[in-house]
């Protein structure tokens, strides 16, 4: 792996989390406007996953455990 | 179990539940709350003050899903990040189920927008454990307008289904 690459937040597609509450979260969690918040919600509800955010290893932890608080299924990797 | 879900209200959101409503709440709400115990760590004193926990993904699966692995390619770093989080999730999640058994009364109930939150993520974890152990599919909805009455699952499919009108109308009135 590349060191200079950036890590990614990955939410994967689930068949309880509906489709408002994951806008929602997606709002709250990251300040995403209404309308960028529906389109990931839209990429994980049809493609299966989606990355959500970027940055450093740290921060894309963070953003996971948010995640998980928030019984979303998030995982996180380096760019690739 | 016909109530009319959560509206906005001033400073938060509110709702009429009846007495049976609360009680299958309170109910569900608490096995989640049983299910997910404290954060458990080890016997080395200075893990457990600082809430390191175990590496290891539970076995039960409502438990894996409510604390999934971090990483899906590297179990290493899951368990890195499971001891050093999980503990602190699994206090999260009880605080939320807590909120929802001392605010949850029959008649019209008021939530701050900080409750509603925390109503809104115990609903869900709720969900998440009814739906892993009835392994309902995206067409849940279809299939239960399908199902027969006399289906053993059928109560326990109408009562999801109730849960997910309900947790929908609370993100609505948080909107």
């Amino acid at each position: 792996m590349r060191p200079d690459l950036p890590w990614l937040t990955i939410v994967w597609n689930d068949p309880v989390n509906l489709m408002s509450y994951v806008t929602y979260v997606f709002q709250t969690v990251f300040g995403y406007p209404r309308q960028k918040a529906e389109k990931l919600m839209m990429d994980v509800h049809h493609k299966g996953r989606a990355v959500v955010s970027s940055g450093t290893r740290e921060e894309m932890e963070r953003d996971v455990q948010i995640l998980h608080s928030y019984g979303l299924w998030a995982t996180l990797q380096q760019d690739r | 179990m016909m109530s009319t879900g959560f509206k906005a209200a001033r400073d938060g959101v509110s709702i009429h539940l009846d007495a049976g409503e609360v009680s299958i709440l309170r109910s569900l709400v608490s096995q989640v709350l049983g299910l997910v115990e404290p954060g458990t760590t080890g016997d080395d004193p200075l893990e457990r003050a600082l809430g390191i926990g175990s590496a290891t993904p539970p076995d039960d699966p409502v438990l894996a899903r409510l604390f999934p692995s971090a990483y899906a390619e590297d179990d290493e770093a899951a368990g890195e990040f499971r001891r050093y989080t999980e503990a602190t999730l699994r206090d999260g999640k009880r605080a939320d189920a807590t909120t929802l058994l001392e605010t949850a009364a029959p008649g019209r109930l008021t939530l701050t927008a900080e409750q509603g939150q925390a109503w809104l993520r115990a609903l869900n974890d709720v969900r998440l454990a009814l739906g892993v152990r009835l392994e309902v599919t995206e067409e849940v909805h279809e299939e239960i307008a399908s199902m027969s009455e006399d289906d053993p699952r059928y109560p326990a499919f109408v009562t999801y289904d109730w849960l997910t009108y309900l947790q929908d109308s609370l993100v609505r009135a948080l909107w």
